[in-house]
């Protein structure tokens, strides 16, 4: 009991926060008001042309350089913020809830459905997960709107997984035999007794699945099947830079530190989530 | 003999692994806008063009015996022709496939040749300055997207310090090696940074382990046991993740094929999507879909035949 109260206590003591989740943190809160306020910090337009100043190096007025049409670097990676960290959310959100939902079910059910369940999961994995997704976007045509269609579609297995793993021990508990003598109905049993115990696996993993999903975005983006341009993404910006790399090598860098930075923030935080939870349980 | 009844029962495990991924890759083509036949040959097509490949794909039958002649033709070998380059897509492949092999096998071994000390020197410094070193190395390589790193070194090491071809794929063996230096590292530093954490974290576990207290205890030098025991053991997961990872490391390869311009399965998925080309696309999916579950076949047969706990 006493060992309970110490790890509740220093759990919202922000001293006693896991490091990791606190430097994520910070990474993640400024990555999501450049992309909420991202006019409030861009110095330009991201999508006005110059003229007067193509492939211009860093300088102070534009200190991530310009690149072959002018655009302000700075800006264009300010504004991509907006559609990376909505490519985070959007693309794991989707597969998150969804594959909560149907990993709640196979895993209290067991049996046959979690027979067929099993066979599903081991055929997923067998595609390689890029070419599986490019082969869907392609098949349904670039895009963002599609590229969260195949990503969804693939990507709620590895979701469900983990929930049904974990129910299939809650399940087992004698909290849950309770219920049951209790008359509850076993939707009742599975979403308010079971999964607030079972779901911290996939919490921990949509954290981590955020950063895989903007590397897989702007991945697409480089690929021209995910946004598409003149917007501003990260991915496309190195694409669009990558044949000035030898003379005007800040297009395509400053995006690309843009990604590791966010990347490292989320996985950061998933590693601080794992940790924080970890405690309080 | 029970290795031998696993293998059997893993082997019976692969045919419905392998019809859903018939399943999934029939439908995928069967998701194209309009029909295939006019998505293939683009805005352009006569209505006889269009009517040709309809019937040379079996498009006016029911959509179940369309799958069984699907099953038939890609059971026997036949995928099809390809539409831009005018060959079978089993001579494509097979043609195309070794190159990413390659580059896939060469990526795993530097990625092991750097993963290994490094998650030795973390290990044992574990929660020192050396370990934090090395565990903020692994976060980055895991934040960095394959693509990114791959115009990195290529604009550096090739075209700058011209240490490296730019791109492409050698005649001879050795200088297949050499052009597929930079594409391979390019893979290998996100795959180090998977297989360094996994290592690390089963190194530990195995340096708690009794056998090893035992080992040190019998007054066994500690560098036998350093190889012997703790490398030996803590190996065996890494042959798991190995399996788990190959979808991965087959996805980063497409990747790293179109940067560096090599002629692989990669390379050929991507065009063959730029290129409206079908049959390509979706001979290559069932291929690469078959080489990973091979491949998990293998990995377990050989975790298995490392720990024979696991087959019993």
């Amino acid at each position: 009991m006493s060992a309970d109260w110490a790890a509740a206590r220093s759990a919202f003591r922000l001293k006693a926060l896991p490091r990791s989740l606190v430097s994520g943190g910070v990474i993640l809160g400024l990555s999501l008001v450049l992309a909420l306020w991202p006019s409030l910090l861009a110095p330009y337009d991201p999508t006005a042309f110059d003229y007067s100043a193509l492939l211009a190096p860093p300088s102070w007025a534009h200190p991530f350089g310009t690149d072959n049409f002018g655009r302000d670097v700075l800006s264009r990676v300010i504004h991509a913020y907006t559609i990376d960290m909505q490519i985070a959310i959007f693309a794991t959100i989707g597969p998150f809830i969804f594959g909560t939902i149907v990993g709640a079910f196979v895993g209290y059910a067991g049996g046959l459905w979690e027979a067929i369940f099993g066979r599903i999961v081991d055929a997923t994995i067998t595609f390689p997960f890029l070419v599986l997704v490019i082969a869907i976007v392609s098949v349904l045509g670039p895009g963002l709107g599609n590229m969260y269609v195949a990503v969804g579609v693939v990507g709620w297995v590895f979701y469900a997984r983990l929930v049904a793993a974990e129910i299939k021990v809650q399940k087992r508990l004698d909290y849950a035999d309770a219920g049951r003598v209790m008359g509850y109905t076993p939707l009742r049993i599975i979403f308010r007794h079971l999964l607030p115990n079972a779901i911290t696996p996939a919490i921990v993993y949509w954290v981590t699945d955020m950063a895989l999903a903007i590397l897989l975005g702007s991945s697409l983006g480089y690929l021209g099947l995910g946004a598409q341009p003149p917007a501003a993404e990260w991915g496309v910006q190195i694409a669009d830079g990558k044949n000035f790399m030898n003379t005007a090598w800040w297009i395509s860098v400053f995006p690309g530190v843009a990604i590791v930075l966010t990347g490292l923030g989320f996985s950061l935080a998933g590693d601080g989530v794992a940790e924080l939870l970890r405690v309080r349980r | 003999m029970p290795l031998f009844s696993f293998v059997i029962r893993r082997l019976l495990q692969m045919i419905p692994t392998v019809i859903f991924i018939l399943i999934v890759t029939f439908i995928l083509v069967r998701l194209l806008p309009g029909d295939p036949a006019s998505a293939m040959l683009g805005d352009r097509a006569r209505d006889a063009d269009v009517e040709r490949i309809n019937r040379q794909l079996g498009l006016d039958q029911p959509v179940v015996v369309q799958f069984f002649y699907f099953v038939r033709r890609v059971v026997t070998g036949d995928l099809g022709n390809s539409i831009g380059l005018k060959v079978s897509v089993s001579s494509l492949i097979l043609q195309r496939l070794p190159v990413t092999l390659m580059l896939t096998g060469m990526s795993a071994l530097i990625a092991l040749v750097l993963a290994v000390p490094l998650a030795f020197i973390a290990a044992s410094k574990r929660e020192r300055l050396p370990d934090s070193i090395i565990r903020g190395a692994f976060q980055m390589g895991l934040s960095m997207p394959v693509f990114y790193v791959g115009i990195v070194l290529l604009t550096v090491f090739a075209a700058q310090l011209k240490l490296f071809p730019v791109g492409g794929y050698g005649d001879t063996l050795g200088d297949r090696l050499y052009h597929l230096f930079l594409p391979a590292l390019t893979l290998a530093l996100s795959f180090a940074a998977v297989l360094m954490r996994n290592l690390r974290a089963s190194i530990i576990e195995v340096m708690n382990a009794e056998y090893v207290d035992f080992a040190t205890a019998k007054g066994l030098r500690s560098r036998v046991i350093l190889f012997r025991h703790i490398l030996r053991n803590a190996l065996i997961s890494t042959v798991t993740l190995f399996g788990l990872q190959i979808g991965t490391l087959l996805g980063g390869a497409v990747i790293t094929e179109t940067v560096f311009a090599v002629p692989g399965a990669g390379r050929l998925l991507i065009d063959s999507i730029y290129g409206r080309d079908y049959p390509v696309l979706q001979g290559l999916t069932i291929a690469l879909a078959v080489l990973v579950s091979l491949t998990f076949l293998i990995t377990d047969i050989v975790q298995a035949w490392l720990d024979p706990r696991i087959a019993r």
